[in-house]
């Protein structure tokens, strides 16, 4: 299963380095990564895989909720049908 | 991979616009429970409906968080009562009470389903099941009650009618304590549909599976961004906004949908095409409506927006969702919507203006606070309305008023959550009483025979 990792807030060093381990240590693969600075905002979207993952999505979402509050950022995980429901025809 | 507008969009209108599916509906057949005696029945009712619903809150729970959109209600739906006690109607109560149980074990927000279908004729265990309605409303927490008084089809029970003033009335008296509000969960409706998410007027029709899932959508927060981005734009250009917005926030719906009939072991059934409000800021309908250019919501101009914005929703989900049904446009009710709230309190909204209104959008005369010395007659008379412009053009339409215990004009409502607070709207005070009197049943329209 796929899933879409967004990453949102004011910029500062580290976040990506900070993110990727997070996702490492849960066996999560990442596939692809896209960042940008827009207005000194940082936003970073990342598909990652989940088929090894050592938790299920439900739980790494509340976990990626933990880890943004702790870092300062939004950060998200959903499955990546969300945004193909609403962003394809 | 997708790029980052979309994912950001997605991510905003959750965060900041309030995008959420307001229900996750699980429809329930009761037809098998029916058993010799009602104590028999409401025991298998309940078992019926703690097993088929078991996992309803901890599945929403789990889709919640895995797709990234809150889901705001669980609810049950199930065959209307009134056929599942037709042998016993007097003890209709044990069967609402079993129900209400259920719904507390199951953790669900609301079950609806106390119900009957008396559009064309009212049979005896019928009226008799309709008499137990206040003290049911009075004792259970969860349960709501809807009856069906009309249809485009067969016309107007203007008997049911009458009696439903008179039921509305006594459910407020005896909820006096909570300024009436038994009444929020009794809905009087012409052409009901089998298929509806939204409360109080959910239930299972007969001509259902045996367990659907029905999901409601809202976003009027949503809708209401996007048009702040086109402030010049013309309304062909607002109704393009509309349409797309609203296929965007169906398809989540439908997604949701999917998974949860797959996850709950049920069918799924239909996407409900809705703007449903909530009390917060930045999530109603009237601002929509006011985001379109009209200072407050009730003046001038507040039906032709409305008109725009029910169709631009319909044909923006219509192609988002393999099956639409429910009630499927834009909600207005007062007491939910802030916009409509605060209209009210300015004396900038009145009931005639909103009874003008529903005839364009998909429901009716939802959640207004009426006095409380207001005559049944006088809310037979405004159900008998509503029910001539559902029957006249083809559309559900619904009352749900609240005549709240000793309160009067300038006074107001508060029931909390989802529920919100209404002033107390005034009614015409001329009596409508010698034609509620009249009882029988207004014809089916001459538009009504197609076959």
């Amino acid at each position: 299963m796929r899933a879409v990792v967004t990453v949102v807030g004011k910029d500062k060093t580290g976040i990506i380095a900070k993110v990727s381990t997070f996702l490492a240590e849960r066996d999560v693969n990442i596939l692809d990564i896209s960042q940008t600075i827009m207005q000194d905002y940082f936003a970073m979207i990342m598909m990652v895989d989940l088929a090894n993952a050592s938790e299920k999505l439900a739980d790494l979402a509340e976990d990626c909720r933990k880890m943004g509050e702790k870092i300062g950022m939004s950060i998200h995980i959903q499955h990546e049908d969300i945004f193909n429901a609403m962003h394809s025809v | 991979m997708f790029n980052y507008t979309d994912v950001l969009e997605t991510i905003n209108m959750v965060e900041r616009e309030h995008l959420d599916i307001r229900t996750v509906t699980m429809g329930i057949s009761l037809l098998p429970c029916i058993r010799s005696d009602a104590k028999a029945t409401a025991d298998a009712v309940y078992e019926t409906v703690t097993k088929r619903a078991e996992n309803i809150v901890k599945v929403a729970a789990e889709l919640s968080k895995e797709y990234g959109i809150p889901i705001v209600n669980k609810r049950v739906s199930v065959t209307p009562v009134s056929l599942i006690t037709a042998a016993f109607p007097e003890k209709s109560a044990l069967v609402g009470r079993a129900l209400d149980r259920a719904a507390n074990t199951l953790g669900i927000d609301f079950l609806g389903g106390y119900s009957a279908l008396v559009h064309k004729g009212m049979a005896d265990y019928e009226r008799r099941f309709l008499e137990t309605i206040p003290e049911v409303l009075a004792t259970t927490e969860k349960l709501c009650s809807s009856v069906n008084v009309g249809s485009s089809k067969s016309g107007i029970n203007m008997d049911a009618v009458r009696l439903m003033g008179e039921i509305v009335k006594k459910t407020a008296e005896i909820t006096a304590d909570r300024d009436g509000f038994g009444c929020a969960k009794l809905v009087v409706f012409c052409n009901a549909v089998e298929d509806n998410p939204f409360m109080a007027g959910a239930f299972h029709g007969v001509g259902e599976k045996d367990a659907v899932i029905n999901v409601g959508v809202s976003g009027p927060g949503v809708v209401q961004h996007a048009l702040e981005a086109i402030p010049d734009a013309d309304l062909a250009e607002v109704a393009e906004m509309i349409k797309r917005t609203a296929f965007k926030i169906t398809r989540a719906g439908q997604l949701i949908a999917n998974e949860a009939a797959k996850r709950l072991n049920a069918s799924f059934g239909i996407v409900d095409l809705s703007l449903a409000p909530t009390p917060a800021r930045g999530d109603s309908v009237a601002q929509i409506l006011e985001e379109m250019g009209l200072e407050s919501v009730g003046t001038h101009g507040t039906t032709a927006c409305l008109a725009m914005l029910n169709d631009a929703v319909k044909k923006g989900g219509v192609m988002a969702s393999s099956r639409v049904g429910g009630l499927s446009g834009a909600f207005i009710p007062v007491s939910e919507d802030i916009g409509m709230i605060e209209a009210a309190e300015r004396g900038d909204i009145n009931i005639d203006k909103l009874e003008a209104m529903t005839a364009v959008c998909s429901v009716g005369l939802d959640m207004i606070a009426i006095p409380g010395d207001t005559s049944a007659a006088t809310i037979s008379a405004i159900i008998a309305d509503e029910a001539a412009i559902g029957m006249i053009n083809n559309k559900t339409t619904a009352v749900r008023v609240i005549p709240a215990p000793g309160k009067k004009v300038g006074d107001s409502v508060n029931f909390g959550g989802l529920l919100g607070r209404a002033p107390i709207m005034p009614v015409h005070d001329k009596s409508s009483i010698k034609f509620i009197s009249r009882g029988g049943l207004i014809p089916a329209p001459i538009h009504s025979n197609k076959n």
